[in-house]
């Protein structure tokens, strides 16, 4: 099968548009909810035609849905790697649902991208389903995931324990089957070396961080996932109500931390995130964590009105359309680490000179 | 078997290396194993599910035995322990106890709070007309998983159950 991305309603990225609160410190809002199918192992453990069934029953249910009715599915066991790391990149699909490294995915892997919800089939669970609101929105996201949750429930019977609640594959997700996150640009935390502190408080607030790509993915420009670590013992307006509550408090930190940054180094900040535009600009060679650094300058002169005439829309679009399997399919084939870091200088270069009105 | 190295004790570790096209098959006792410098513990995978994973690892109920087994899917305890995931729904009735205790230490809490469900009536439904049906069909499905899993005994069990039903 060959990926055809306009077939994507908002190319599955409506978060991107940075239309949402707070979009100059928070990209997207997410909320996550796993569940299983009654009657089948879970996917990891369940054999070939099991994982085929309840995909098959998933898409019945869904097309019932008026969240999903209209959804595109994509079969990763009918995709090329780069296809599926290119979905993995949009945060459309988890790390362990792409299985980069394999040739070919496991039968009945699959993913329905509708405007609003995202539901990954076969991965650690039979169901992942995703919400993501574009900027501080974390309410709006669980209302949308619990709609589309009862919506499915009633035509799918779901794994569910009257004393464990939902049941999930990873023990670390039973109960509510809840994960909220918020993903934020703390740049100005990091510059102030405040972030240390912020970060043991979250620990301390029951809440823990990821980098860009979820679970395992290192911390690369400054954006920090944050949620909830335990899904158990609480119901899901407590849960998204704790995390919306610290995420907020974060932000304000954020914000100070950038007028403290103006106030008391007001012309070495802006000279050094000149200097990061520069690069960006003129660069003929940007490697994938150095072009992620460097947007998180750009992106914070932004916030701080040092640059203007730049939409963090565009930053945004920057931020995805860079990376590997992106500039793969924009070329047309596959490159090497080489090729990519030049493939990758010269779209951000046009992107960029664009903007300007130099293109 | 005893150890080939000094014959005293059981062998825990069984060792095949590769020398210039030759095979060569070591059963070594832990002390042995240890003394000729090869790692017997299993090294925890690098995992942002370490800790829990060794948590899942540590608590030891004695009450339950790592041979306790699913009778659904055929995942034992032990395999949940080295794996972190159950194997189905039915892993969480089977291995209750131990759960608890777990769910207790991971989460702080043992009892769902959250949104209560009730599985679809036209769900139930669609299933097999008779009992009767029902039940060979689940012991169809067990049988399956039986002999996927390579328990033998558990599958002739099964096979015998299933064609007394037949």
């Amino acid at each position: 099968m060959t990926l055809d991305l306009s077939l994507l309603p908002d190319g599955g990225i409506p978060w991107i548009t940075a239309s949402g609160p707070h979009a100059d410190i928070v990209l997207s809002s997410r909320v996550r909810l796993a569940r299983n199918v009654s009657g089948f192992a879970f996917s990891p453990r369940a054999r070939d035609d099991e994982r085929l069934r309840v995909l098959a029953q998933v898409r019945e249910a869904a097309s019932h849905s008026a969240l999903l009715s209209r959804a595109v599915l994509l079969r990763l066991d009918e995709m090329t790697a780069n296809e599926r790391r290119l979905l993995h990149e949009r945060h459309l699909v988890s790390k362990e649902l792409a299985e980069l490294d394999a040739p070919v995915a496991r039968s009945g892997s699959a993913v329905l991208v509708g405007d609003e919800a995202a539901l990954m089939v076969n991965e650690e669970d039979h169901l992942r389903l995703q919400v993501f609101r574009s900027g501080f929105d974390i309410g709006g996201a669980w209302e949308r995931a619990a709609l589309l949750e009862r919506e499915l429930g009633e035509r799918l019977p779901l794994a569910y324990h009257p004393e464990f609640g939902f049941l999930t594959s990873c023990p670390t997700n039973v109960g509510t089957g809840l994960r909220a996150s918020v993903l934020v640009h703390l740049p100005g935390l990091v510059l102030t070396q405040e972030i240390g502190k912020v970060l043991t408080g979250l620990q301390q607030m029951g809440l823990t961080y990821r980098g860009l790509y979820g679970e395992g993915s290192e911390v690369v420009g400054n954006f920090f996932q944050i949620s909830n670590q335990t899904t158990l013992g609480r119901t899901e307006d407590e849960l998204c109500d704790h995390l919306a509550r610290v995420v907020a408090h974060v932000i304000s930190r954020e914000a100070e931390a950038r007028r403290v940054l103006s106030r008391d180094a007001g012309y070495i900040i802006e000279d050094k995130l000149w200097r990061a535009y520069g690069t960006l600009r003129y660069a003929r060679s940007l490697g994938a964590d150095e072009a992620m650094n460097l947007l998180s300058g750009v992106r914070l002169a932004v916030g701080m009105y040092l640059i203007g005439g730049l939409s963090v829309y565009t930053l945004n679009k920057l931020l995805v359309f860079s990376q590997l399997a992106h500039l793969s399919l924009a070329e047309g084939r596959a490159l090497t680490e080489i090729e990519a870091n030049l493939a990758r200088a010269r779209h951000v270069r046009g992107v960029l000179a664009a903007e300007a009105g130099e293109a | 078997m005893l150890c080939d190295q000094c014959k005293e004790r059981d062998a825990m570790v069984h060792l095949t290396q590769i020398k210039d096209a030759e095979v060569l098959q070591l059963h070594l006792c832990e002390k042995c194993a240890a003394a000729k410098g090869i790692e017997t513990t299993v090294a925890m995978p690098k995992h942002p599910l370490g800790d829990f994973l060794h948590a899942v690892q540590e608590q030891a109920p004695p009450a339950m035995g790592d041979q306790a087994r699913c009778a659904y899917c055929q995942t034992t305890l032990r395999d949940f322990r080295t794996s972190g995931r159950l194997g189905c729904a039915h892993c969480y009735t089977a291995f209750e106890g131990a759960l608890r205790e777990l769910l207790r230490r991971v989460h702080g809490a043992a009892l769902h709070r959250g949104r209560e469900y009730e599985a679809p009536a036209a769900a139930q439904a669609q299933a097999p007309a008779s009992d009767g049906a029902a039940a060979l069909d689940a012991l169809r499905e067990r049988l399956l998983r039986a002999v996927a899993a390579e328990e033998f005994e558990t599958a002739a069990r099964l096979r015998d159950q299933i064609r007394a039903l037949e």
